[in-house]
């Protein structure tokens, strides 16, 4: 039996497996590969998405775990990146390789829509889930108060 | 956002054949070529294609040479053409060249299509201001002809040609309709080049054209590539190099759903499934039903008794070695010396952890005769070639498409391309393209690492304390030769890459011999971010510093007496000084400094620490740092990759240890191999010393600085010295004790 879902306001199904980690069914099925594949261990946060609104490991969740619920990857944050957090990364200049940043975004959007003023420290301990090689963090740190001020 | 976020999804071919107008190619490394100025017209169907076009509407498409890995080249080299060039930004759209090494290899590469070394802008540059000079020129000969006026009458602005006294003008585009490209390229002279106070993009920051694409998910690297008909690979790979399966079991990895077969390879052994899934399962399931030729000649390696080797080799004078630098008479030096001081260091392997796991897409047609690569390489002329020798096939039949790189730090950028012919081979086995992806932990264990070293260093000083000889043994496992046989052939058996960074060319150190113990230890090395600086620096750096508590003075003024004939390192340590306020007392907290003149690029740097001497963990509170990189074409991308630099330097120096028993890597993920998160992360502040000098390397500066700063601060905070990298605190506790 398929396992139904909503991804980025969209129905969605998957035959594979159920235990099948979310990350490969929505970017080798469903095609958007903005989620990516990192470290399939929950550890650098480059598959990060939201599910019923809160930021997940996308490696860490299986298919089945999201019958019923709904997805949304950095290609549903909004349209024309225009979600302040995607303008504050421009803005900022933030990406360097830009590997991490679909999940650095997710998770920056999750922690605004939680607490729309973060201080740096709760910025910090937030985004600590998320690796970035290229080391952009004091970027993103920037990115994430312009974010807060501008949206 | 601009005209450039289509960029990324253009096609070579749609440029190729659909930009109607102009095109130009002088080449960049061979006169010979320059005859492939050519028309678009003309240009359609044949295999080389130009660096610039001009469409009757006015859009520029200028070719991008580097690879990119988020270093920022796809943007800095085509506004080197653009400046000169005279174009509108706005109009320009950038387009990764074709791999036809002739036109578009790296002068610093001896014209191979590889981006390394930081040395993109420093090597692209000349010829590029000379090839963008090239276009304005033709254009303003065919607006000259056009407007019947002498070509000396005519300027221009941005994209447009102007006849100032008759108040005429005409747009590139407009000229880009009826223009003709002359047979022979005109001849540009220096004075012809606009003078830096004229710059309009040189020097002013600019949004790098892909990152709008790297916002919103869109941006496409190798592993996001999709072809019809595509299986899923994965290779589990011997553990050590040179290891081959000898029994597989493949039993339990049968029973996994949408796997359909394995593969033997001769090094290792392959998954081909429906989906990745299916692949990442019957790695898992393999893992331990393999059985492995102890072929290659790591096994049996152990890294901690291999640094007590290398350690006691350097520290012994009977201990093999070659001369590798050799200037002034240091020996004679020595004799005369009044006081004589030496010390040891050791650095560990390291890994370079690019975001992205290492992946490619193949397609190999049913005769073998050509194939298709999809792929992210740092060099698309190894890629090519690599393929092309496994196939045994000429290197026109490997059809590449380069993608973008989730991080590159040296790790692909290896001859033999080896994450790319596991997607060729699995192909070729398949009968269908197929995407092989490399799991985190094989990323790990497959790793090439930057390389074990341990290094003796001994200077004399005269009764004034001056430095009057120095004299370094460094044992250190080879890179070159496994990276990169070619180059290390090329380079007469001398391995560039892990001896960099010894010769101080730039200190008034005139009498200095430097010995190389040259170590092969089978074990898989690469070069890696700040490549052997950062090693070697670890050791020199934090020995002049021993230097400078030797003789009871402070460290900047050592530095700034060493540097008396290089004004431009003496600016970057007295700004660097200024900016942490060196001479500030702090509560707790101590500095250290380093400095180094990174291939003709100064940088300075001062840590502020602190330490918990009950646990043994340093905290970096603050960084600063000083960087004159020349002319920098893209200052804010020079800063950028600086506090990238700078926190790579930080993993490396505090957290970042590969350990190796019985050849094989013990560490296999992010959990035991701990790079920097944001909780790692100081306050950094970097300024750009700018000057008009020719551009020098930007991307990897800071990393080999952040070491010796640290276990200089440490040194100021304790008065003990950490004398191994990465410092970790059972290290620290340990020196403490």
């Amino acid at each position: 039996m398929p396992v139904r879902f909503t991804v980025n306001a969209k129905a969605a199904s998957s035959d594979l497996p159920p235990h099948t980690p979310l990350l490969w069914v929505i970017r080798e099925e469903l095609k958007l590969t903005g989620t990516k594949f990192g470290c399939g261990a929950g550890l650098c946060g480059a598959c990060m998405v939201h599910i019923d609104g809160k930021r997940a490991f996308s490696c860490q969740t299986q298919l089945s775990d999201v019958q019923g619920r709904t997805v949304t990857t950095i290609e549903g944050l909004s349209a024309n990146s225009s979600h302040p957090v995607q303008k504050a990364w421009l803005a900022e200049r933030v990406p360097q390789c830009g590997y991490c940043q679909s999940g650095q975004i997710m998770s920056a959007a999750a922690l605004l829509k939680d607490n729309p003023h973060p201080t740096r420290e709760e910025i910090v301990a937030h985004m600590s889930t998320n690796i970035c090689r290229c080391g952009t963090y004091p970027r993103i740190v920037r990115a994430i108060q312009r974010a807060a001020r501008e949206a | 956002m601009t005209a450039h976020d289509r960029t990324i999804n253009v096609t070579r071919r749609d440029v190729m054949i659909g930009a109607l107008g102009l095109t130009f190619a002088f080449a960049t490394t061979r006169l010979d070529i320059a005859k492939a100025a050519v028309t678009a017209r003309e240009m359609t169907g044949k295999s080389i294609s130009p660096w610039v076009s001009i469409a009757p509407d006015g859009s520029i498409s200028i070719m991008s040479p580097a690879t990119e890995m988020g270093q920022g080249s796809m943007t800095s080299l085509p506004r080197i053409i653009a400046e000169e060039l005279d174009a509108d930004w706005d109009k320009v759209r950038i387009v990764p060249a074709p791999p036809i090494d002739e036109v578009y290899g790296n002068p610093g590469f001896q014209g191979m299509l590889y981006t390394a070394g930081s040395n993109a802008v420093r090597s692209y540059y000349d010829p590029l201001r000379i090839f963008g000079a090239q276009v304005r020129r033709v254009l303003l000969d065919n607006a000259a002809k056009k407007l019947n006026v002498p070509v000396a009458e005519l300027t221009t602005q941005p994209s447009v040609v102007v006849h100032a006294k008759s108040g005429r003008k005409l747009t590139y585009g407009e000229i880009a309709a009826f223009a003709e490209v002359p047979a022979k390229a005109p001849d540009i002279k220096p004075a012809d080049l606009k003078k830096p106070s004229d710059f309009r993009l040189i020097g002013h920051d600019v949004m790098r054209v892909e990152l709008p694409n790297k916002v919103n998910g869109s941006a496409q690297y190798a592993i996001d590539v999709q072809v019809p008909g595509m299986l899923y690979a994965t290779v589990l790979r011997a553990p050590v190099e040179g290891g081959a399966p000898a029994r597989i079991d493949d039993a339990a990895v049968k029973r996994i759903p949408g796997v359909i077969r394995t593969v033997k390879l001769d090094y290792g052994v392959g998954v081909l499934a429906q989906h990745p899934y299916a692949a990442i399962e019957a790695r898992t399931a393999l893992l331990n039903n393999v059985t492995w030729s102890r072929n290659g000649k790591a096994w049996g390696f152990d890294s901690d008794k291999a640094a007590d080797e290398f350690a006691a080799a350097v520290r012994d004078p009977k201990a093999p070695s070659t001369i590798w630098d050799k200037r002034g008479d240091s020996t004679g030096q020595f004799a005369k010396a009044s006081t004589i001081i030496e010390a040891d260091y050791l650095n560990d392997y390291t890994y370079h952890a690019q975001m992205e796991p290492l992946n490619a897409v193949a397609s190999v047609s049913p005769s073998g005769d050509s194939c298709e690569i999809w792929c992210g390489t740092q060099s698309q002329t190894m890629a090519q070639e690599a393929v092309a020798k496994v196939l045994n096939i000429p290197r026109k039949q490997v059809k590449l498409h380069d993608t973008l790189l989730g991080g590159g730090f040296g790790r692909r950028g290896h001859r033999d391309e080896e994450f790319i012919i596991d997607a060729v081979l699995m192909a070729k086995a398949a009968g269908k393209p197929v995407k092989v992806i490399w799991t985190r932990e094989d990323d790990v264990h497959n790793g090439r690492m930057r390389p074990l070293s341990a290094h003796y260093l001994k200077a004399g000083l005269d009764k004034n304390g001056k430095i009057i000889a120095w004299h370094q043994r460094i044992a250190v496992d080879r890179v070159l030769p496994f990276a990169d046989p070619v180059r290390y052939e090329n380079a007469k058996g001398r391995d560039g890459i892990v001896m960099r960074g010894v010769e101080f060319l730039t200190y008034d150190l005139p009498d200095i011999t430097t010995e190389q113990l040259y170590r092969d230890t089978g074990v898989r090395t690469s070069p890696l971010r700040g490549v052997g600086w950062t090693a070697n620096i670890f050791a020199a750096e934090a020995f002049l510093d021993e230097i400078a508590a030797k003789r009871k003075i402070d460290p900047v003024a050592l530095r700034l007496e060493l540097l008396k004939d290089f004004p431009r390192g003496r600016a970057v340590v007295q700004r660097c000084a200024e900016m942490a306020e060196w001479g500030k007392k702090r509560d707790g907290r101590a500095l250290g400094l380093a400095f180094v003149d990174y291939s003709n690029t100064p940088i300075a740097g001062i840590v502020e620490v602190s330490l918990d001497r009950s646990s043994g963990v340093i905290k970096v509170h603050n960084v600063w740092s000083a960087i004159d990189c020349g002319t920098a074409v893209h200052p804010d991308n020079v800063i950028a990759q600086t506090e990238s630099s700078i926190v790579y330097g930080l993993g490396m120096s505090l957290s970042e240890r590969i350990t190796v028993k019985d050849g094989a890597i013990k560490q296999s993920n992010f959990f035991d191999y701990r790079v920097p998160r944001m909780s790692d992360i100081p306050e950094i502040k970097v300024e750009l010393v700018r000057t008009e000098n020719h551009p020098t390397g930007a991307g990897q500066m800071g990393t080999p600085m952040i070491g010796p700063a640290i276990s200089n601060a440490v040194f100021a905070l304790t008065g003990k010295r950490l004398r191994q990298s990465p410092m970790t605190p059972d290290r620290v506790k340990r020196a403490l004790a």
